[in-house]
């Protein structure tokens, strides 16, 4: 089949780079797509054959969906194999596992989740949030050993109203963080690469001085080069042995070693975690601890959010295929979550 | 106050003991076994002059406890609800009574949200999880949760407490409806009034109990209400055990015609039955609605301040009676 200049190709094919979505996710998608699925191919082991494959067939791929994770890195060299490629769908807010000047170079256009996941990782980080401070985790813990009516009373938590939080990073995450630690009574203060227009918070040029005059500190920025470990000894001594630490980024967004540390020697109060660097799993020093509340990297994961993505997902392809523009692009530069 | 007799009838806290002591004759109740309170309250009873209970299963001042203490003037609750008073029995005998309003509702509201997003999102759950080495071991994937954003909230009561649950989830985008004996709707155009409980509960995602406790709203949360609220939706309780038919409640969750609960306070604290602690779809606190350093202190002081005003024949800072 032949497609004329000027009009868009008859078939619509996608490489499928992520693995195990849920059913409704694949059948949208073959609705209305020809989907090539790397992770039910036989040559599952074998991905430059699998991309080798694909390129070299009559009607290569022009889209790819991704996600980051560790799996399967854009680089030149994954486009060098998909020459093909014009548009890359990557499934997370967070880009760093793709090289978009590289993209920029080569024509690629590229889509991250935009706002999709937005209220569900904000509600994550004030769930969390609460659970340190309240004790909701460890008070449950209490209950289900049988030991409210041995022990009487629980320990006693800290209040919400009043305190100091601190934003890393005030995008759409960050800045749905603050709107609801607001309606709580917090104050609410954030640092950012820059300055946030018409926002009624209190802005520090760097995370240091954030943590001087905070009782909470909440990542919710990006992972690059940056904000590696921009939690790190130094921060976490500004933070004081009062302060909690809320992770709602990337594991790598904080010194995990130091943090442990920390903890053990009760030089900040607690820490509420949905991210670690070597997951899956979390640093054993931290399972017997009270003050600290962890969950598996689930602040996307609500059926609402993998609906909203599937839905996000389509729209952006059917806008490539269609010659319009993405509707969540990422530059270079530009900020991503 | 000095001379002010105050029996405590249960440890409640460290530091209103500590100043009950130094400011009072202090009497404590459990310094007498069980079988012997009676013995106790007769010997006690002509220096009594005011009582000091809490507010979950263990708090008194009913009338038989009134009767034992002839010369009782004032008891004072340190908890908001005080459903263990027979207030009749008090006005009939001119004893005042007094709680702690104000100092505790941002704490217990607060706890109410928090309640509903570990339900919603399993985040006590998960941990245990991570905490069991599963998520390792499974290398992955949990499951997915329910988004709490955006649910349609709906509030038993939306007195101080209610109120404050309600500014709080606005915050999250979630549509307020409530219920309550007045109806006030000039007061609050974003709410939504619904003239039954059980409507109120048909239109809910997530159900709140954020009313006192009294004849009318005894056992206000049905089976007629559960089934209502249906197998997605979330009951959170901050008010008081007897709000619920507990019995239904458990059978309810466990059969997957309830949701999910997020429960604060039981029929008979501190016991919370084995069916209860079976389900993984509920969240069990040890009613600590009001549980932070900062505002048991805060309710103490206020304990302390009215037995203080009472002593001195000044106004009651926050008397119910």
């Amino acid at each position: 089949m032949m497609a004329s200049r000027g009009e868009p190709p008859a078939t619509k094919v996608v490489l499928l780079l992520v693995p195990h979505k849920d059913a409704s996710f694949h059948a949208a998608l073959r609705e209305r797509f020809r989907v090539l699925d790397f992770f039910a191919s036989s040559e599952r082991s074998q991905l430059p054959a699998f991309l080798g494959a694909a390129a070299a067939a009559p009607e290569p791929p022009r889209a790819a969906i991704v996600v980051g994770a560790g799996l399967i890195p854009v680089d030149a060299a994954f486009l060098d194999a998909v020459p093909s490629l014009r548009c890359v769908m990557c499934l997370a807010a967070g880009v760093d596992f793709i090289d978009l000047d590289e993209c920029a170079r080569r024509g690629v256009v590229v889509a991250n989740s935009g706002s999709v996941f937005s209220a569900d990782v904000a509600d994550h980080a004030v769930g969390l949030l609460i659970d340190v401070l309240r004790r909701v985790s460890a008070a449950e813990r209490f209950v289900r050993r049988g030991l409210w009516p041995v022990q009487g009373g629980h320990p006693l938590g800290s209040k919400i109203g009043g305190r100091r939080v601190g934003i890393i990073g005030l995008g759409n995450i960050g800045s749905q963080i603050a709107k609801r630690l607001q309606a709580l009574g917090c104050i609410v203060c954030y640092n950012s690469r820059t300055p946030k227009d018409s926002v009624p918070y209190r802005y520090f040029t760097n995370v240091h001085d954030l943590a001087v005059e905070s009782d909470v500190l909440v990542v919710a920025c990006a992972l690059n080069k940056a904000t590696r470990h921009i939690v790190g000894k130094d921060v976490l001594e500004a933070l004081g042995k009062d302060g909690v630490v809320v992770n709602i980024g990337r594991g790598a967004n904080v010194d995990q070693a130091e943090l442990v540390r920390a903890l053990k020697e009760g030089r900040i109060a607690g820490a509420g975690l949905d991210v670690f660097e070597n997951e899956p799993g979390a640093p054993g020093e931290l399972f017997c601890m009270d003050n600290v509340v962890m969950t598996p990297h689930v602040a996307v994961f609500t059926a609402e959010s993998m609906s909203d993505l599937r839905d996000h997902v389509v729209a952006n392809l059917e806008a490539f295929f269609s010659g319009q523009p993405l509707l969540t692009p990422v530059l270079p530069h530009s900020p991503v979550n | 106050m000095e001379s002010l007799g105050v029996l405590l009838l249960h440890p409640l806290d460290t530091y209103l003991e500590q100043e009950l002591d130094r400011r009072c004759r202090l009497l404590r109740l459990w310094d007498a076994p069980l079988d012997r309170r009676g013995e106790f309250l007769l010997a006690h009873a002509s220096s009594i002059r005011a009582v000091v209970t809490g507010g979950g299963s263990g708090a008194g001042g009913d009338a038989a406890l009134i009767d034992a203490l002839p010369r009782l003037e004032i008891i004072a609750c340190y908890a908001v609800g005080f459903d263990r008073v027979d207030l009749t029995r008090c006005r009939e005998r001119g004893v005042r009574v007094t709680n702690t309003p104000g100092v505790l509702t941002d704490d217990v509201a607060d706890l109410a949200v928090g309640l509903a997003i570990a339900a919603l999102r399993r985040i006590p759950h998960a941990d245990r999880y991570v905490r069991a080495g599963l998520w390792k071991a499974n290398n992955g994937h949990y499951g997915l949760t329910t988004q709490f954003s955006g649910k349609r909230v709906g509030i038993i009561g939306l007195g101080r407490i209610g109120l404050a649950i309600a500014k709080r989830v606005e915050g999250f985008g979630c549509p307020v409806s409530y219920y309550q004996r007045t109806r006030q709707q000039q007061a609050y155009p974003n709410y939504t009034y619904l003239p039954t409980v059980v409507q109120l509960a048909a239109d809910s995602d997530v159900l709140v109990v954020a009313c006192s406790l009294n004849e009318q709203s005894h056992g206000i949360v049905s089976c007629e209400l559960i089934e209502a609220l249906g197998p997605r939706g979330v009951l959170v309780n901050v008010g008081r055990g007897e709000h619920v038919d507990q019995p239904e409640l458990v059978a309810a969750l466990a059969e997957g015609r309830l949701g999910g609960a997020g429960l604060d306070v039981f029929e008979a604290e501190p016991d919370v039955p084995e069916a209860l602690m079976a389900l993984d779809n509920v969240v069990l606190a040890p009613h600590m609605g009001s549980g932070t350093r900062e505002t048991r202190k805060a309710m103490a002081d206020l304990v302390l301040a009215n037995l203080e005003a009472h002593a001195l024949s000044k106004p009651l800072l926050t008397p119910v009676v």
